[in-house]
């Protein structure tokens, strides 16, 4: 979702409506979604530039001009209790409290106080930089760095006027301490928050209220702090979309086209119908043109038994076969594609004293988030309510009241806790809230009305596509005698996760979608002659961003290529990366001397075990991982990985160390089992038996550093997951002399 | 007709004796804090305990735990290990999304009740059928041994 060059979200969303059935102006939605008049719509149409120091800057500066309304985002209780009201989806990350910290920070208030929930679905609460309420792109806490803090400083503030006027004192003879007005002088009157509120919050918001301007004066930000929501997560209270309880609620199961755009052509329904529970057997049409049945029934277990029990004739699409379409990427790799980055002599490889010559294989990956997806809709003649763990909260919104023939603003989308996402639930085609959307419309259709709650199976999720894209990369590196790059000659083969949504026209530059080359065109390190192109097949399988995008693929080439350079060159793999970064990229030069000093990189290896690096910028921080690995029985084992990161400020030590954990483990998870594969259109995993997660017995001993700053803050949920499987790679050549190149790796290939 | 005796309470159901005890729990009973991940017994987000003992509920049919005592994550801060665990976990801040962390700590709970000081082996066999893919698990690790600590 980072690379979005935003002219404000208004763009997208009127795609949105003008793509989809349903022609909505932009100013009816933006009445629909509450905020005309309100001047909050961000309206910003900066120019954009590329990456995300643009993006941050944008969504700061855009923070800055716009007074949000505390009200919105803060509600202090007469108890003294602080609510923050997140505007980002839950799913892991942190955000309950990181940004809760961020308002606590400028609002002086007392962090025992401090809780957190999910705001509404409202055009108040998108993102300061896109125009679009979303998680992605691992921007919650960059963007909303100076937002969430503005408010929280614009509330304090509002505390203050409120005593001033009580106590018919002038304002700067007010102070704040930990959620106490204090009167500096005078009565030295005191007042808890909770006495303040309800005067504070009718004030008028400040239109400017100072934030900190000193890290030194940090009181919270920077302080290892323990998440809000372990409690309710520990005892079974927390509520995700799946544990949605509603009066008269039902539970739908789908049966889809075993092939993505296929059709139920006839249906047997009796089977199926004699299941006890059974309300009703209906069609629907599901994602991508395709139709489907589905079953309603009053548990997930009977309409699951009696879906199974259906017996569907489909029409189905001729479908892929994953083989097949290799061999035609490879074919297309020979070829150079749509220029991407051209600089210098392309021939130059040609004229080299010598060239490695490689080709790269990567799988469709699956999310494979815990949860399965689900969504639940009560739909009513002219109101609808959607409970789920969005990261899309206005695509999902618009385009369900699409789906239901409503207007968005007739439409309440509440976000749930999610357990985990990744991707997966900022789809721009909302293809499970539609369908579940569509579901409900059945049912409405054949007179029952109740709300539903549609459930996947892990087979249906598992199978139900939007996959990371399938690539090949086949790259030409030129070296001069010293081993130092001459030429760099480099091709991709890929899907377009972006071509044909409502985000195409920011995303996507003379047919080059951005988030394929990313990490690769825009490369810190000095390589002259460099080209690369890109070739974006039309594939029926449908793709979608995974945890870090484009960053899975494109660190895996270059970091793997860079570290046989370093060893064509006889050098050690740090000092030769160092020497090929110049001075302006600082971050990546303190992150490898701090990674190198904490993994003991200047000792030997353990015996029996090879050690590799790789480091990597993504979503604005710098991340590298040490790995020891050993190879036994063509079994790869990573026994200890050190990591270092730059992500700018660290606003929660414990979360960032949580983040980049996490996302070593998902990119390690790729690395050593990651594939979905299809044969005539059909996906031929299901389920974990199949496609394997990391287990506890499989993991390595772990440490994470943070280089210190005191810069803004940067990305800290995806960047851990690109130098992860580069970093093994490298470190199973240093152990066994095999240089892998193929996804998942396999060493029995 | 089946009796079941879930967290101390005689309940009964009137659903399909093949019906997993998961589903029971979840759509007839409204427990939702035990967690539907796979339905094969392969994450372990389901884990609730039987007699005392680890089981996948999304495997187990309720006609086979009639009359057994079974215990959720819903009542498992009655336990005194249980909560233990449960008081482990939010101090190492173990949790992200949550989604698992119902069978993590049913799991974690029946293994100390059975080992009071487990290895990081015991670790290892106890709590590797439950999957997490936020990749909690050092810190899965660390609240374990912290609460080993607690107990003894």
């Amino acid at each position: 979702m980072h690379r979005l060059l935003t002219e404000a979200g208004s763009d997208i969303i009127e795609s949105l409506s003008t793509e989809r059935a349903r022609r909505l102006s932009r100013r009816d939605f933006l009445k629909a979604t509450g905020m005309a008049g309100g001047g909050l719509m961000l309206a910003i149409g900066l120019p954009g530039d590329g990456g995300f120091g643009g993006q941050l800057a944008q969504a700061q500066q855009a923070a800055d001009q716009v007074p949000y309304p505390p009200a919105a985002f803060v509600r202090i209780g007469t108890d003294d209790s602080v609510t923050v009201l997140i505007n980002k989806l839950e799913f892991g990350q942190g955000v309950f409290t990181s940004m809760a910290m961020l308002v606590a920070e400028d609002l002086d208030c007392n962090w025992s106080k401090v809780r957190a929930q999910h705001a509404p679905a409202a055009q108040v609460y998108a993102h300061p930089g896109f125009g679009i309420q979303m998680t992605g792109g691992s921007m919650s806490i960059a963007s909303s760095w100076r937002q969430y803090r503005a408010i929280g400083a614009s509330a304090r503030l509002m505390l203050i006027q409120a005593a001033a006027k009580e106590w018919g004192v002038s304002a700067e003879r007010i102070d704040t301490r930990a959620g106490t007005v204090i009167e500096l002088g005078g009565q030295r009157r005191r007042a808890s928050y909770g006495s303040l509120a309800e005067a504070a919050m009718k004030l008028p918001a400040p239109a400017r209220a100072g934030i900190k301007a000193d890290a030194k004066d940090f009181e919270i930000i920077g302080k290892p702090t323990r998440r809000l929501d372990s409690r309710e997560k520990v005892n079974g209270s927390a509520e995700f979309g799946i544990d949605k309880k509603l009066p008269g609620l039902r539970v739908a199961v789908v049966a889809r086209p075993p092939v993505f755009g296929g059709r139920a052509a006839k249906v047997d329904p009796e089977k199926a119908k004699a299941i006890k529970g059974v309300v009703a057997v209906l069609p629907v049409q599901v994602d991508r043109g395709g139709t489907g049945v589905a079953v309603i029934a009053d548990g997930y277990w009977p309409a699951k038994q009696a879906r199974d029990l259906l017996a569907i004739e489909w029409t189905l699409p001729v479908g892929v076969t994953t083989t097949e379409q290799l061999a035609q990427y490879r074919q297309l790799a020979q070829q150079p594609g749509l220029p991407a980055r051209r600089d210098g002599d392309a021939n130059a490889v040609a004229a080299a004293a010598r060239r490695i010559d490689a080709e790269f294989t990567f799988p469709y990956l699956a999310h494979a988030a815990m949860e399965p997806l689900n969504c639940v809709v009560d739909l009513k003649a002219d109101r609808m309510t959607i409970w789920c763990g969005s990261q899309f909260q206005t695509v999902d919104q618009v385009l369900a009241a699409t789906a239901a023939g409503l207007k968005p603003e007739q439409v309440d989308l509440v976000t749930t806790f999610a357990g985990g996402g990744f991707g997966r639930r900022a789809n721009p085609a909302s293809d499970y809230v539609v369908e579940a959307v569509r579901v409900a419309g059945e049912m409405k259709k054949a007179g029952i009305n109740a709300p539903v709650k549609v459930i996947w199976s892990r087979e249906d999720d598992m199978k139900g596509g939007y996959y990371r894209p399938l690539h090949v990369h086949r790259v030409s590196v030129g070296l001069d005698e010293k081993g130092i790059p001459s030429a760099w000659q480099h091709v991709i083969v890929g899907q377009s996760i972006i071509k044909g949504t409502a985000f195409e026209k920011h995303m996507v530059k003379d047919g080059v979608d951005a988030t394929m080359t990313e990490g690769i065109a825009d490369t810190p390190y000095r390589l002259p002659n460099m080209q690369v192109s890109v070739h974006h097949p039309e594939v029926g399988v449908p793709v979608l961003w995974w945890r870090s995008v484009g960053h899975t693929h494109t660190a895996f080439v270059m970091e793997t290529l860079i570290d046989e350079m370093a060893a064509a060159a006889k050098q050690d793999p740090i000092a030769y990366r160092l020497a090929l970064l110049d001075n302006k990229h600082a971050r990546h030069r303190a992150v490898l001397a701090l990674v190198r000093e904490k993994s003991d990189w200047s000792r030997p290896a353990p015996k029996g075990r090879g050690r590799g690096v790789a480091v990597h910028e993504s979503f604005g921080s710098v991340c590298a991982h040490v790995v020891e690995a050993s190879v036994e029985d063509k079994r790869i084992r990573v026994h200890r990985v050190t990591s270092a990161i730059d992500c700018g400020t660290a606003v929660n030590p414990l979360t960032i160390e949580a983040q980049v954990q996490s996302a070593m483990v998902y990119g390690l998870s790729a690395a050593l089992y990651g594939k979905i594969t299809l044969a005539g259109g059909r996906v031929e995993q299901g389920n974990f038996t199949d496609y394997p997660l990391l287990r506890i017995d499989e993991m390595p001993q772990m440490s994470v550093h943070i280089v210190p700053s005191t810069a803004a803050p940067t990305g800290v949920g995806e960047p851990g997951t690109p130098p992860i499987a580069p970093a093994v790679a490298n470190a199973v050549a240093a152990a066994t002399g095999k240089r892998l190149r193929n996804l998942p790796f396999d060493l029995n290939a | 007709m089946i009796e079941l005796n879930i967290n101390g309470r005689a309940m009964t159901l009137d659903a399909d004796p093949s019906t997993p005890l998961l589903w029971a729990l979840r759509d007839n009973l409204g427990l939702t804090g035990t967690k539907f991940g796979c339905g094969v017994a392969a994450c372990g987000a389901c884990t609730v305990h039987v007699d005392g003992q680890p089981r996948r509920a999304c495997i187990t049919p309720i006609s086979s735990v009639a009359g057994a005592r079974i215990t959720t994550i819903e009542a498992i801060e009655t336990d005194r290990i249980g909560r233990v665990v449960q008081d482990a976990w939010v101090r190492n801040d173990v949790v992200q999304c949550g989604y698992c962390q119902s069978g993590q700590v049913m799991a974690a709970t029946a293994l100390l009740r059975d080992k009071k000081n487990p290895s990081d082996r015991d670790i290892d066999e106890a709590m590797t059928g439950i999957l997490c893919r936020c990749g909690t698990y050092a810190r899965v690790r660390a609240a374990i041994k912290d609460a080993a600590k607690s107990l003894t």
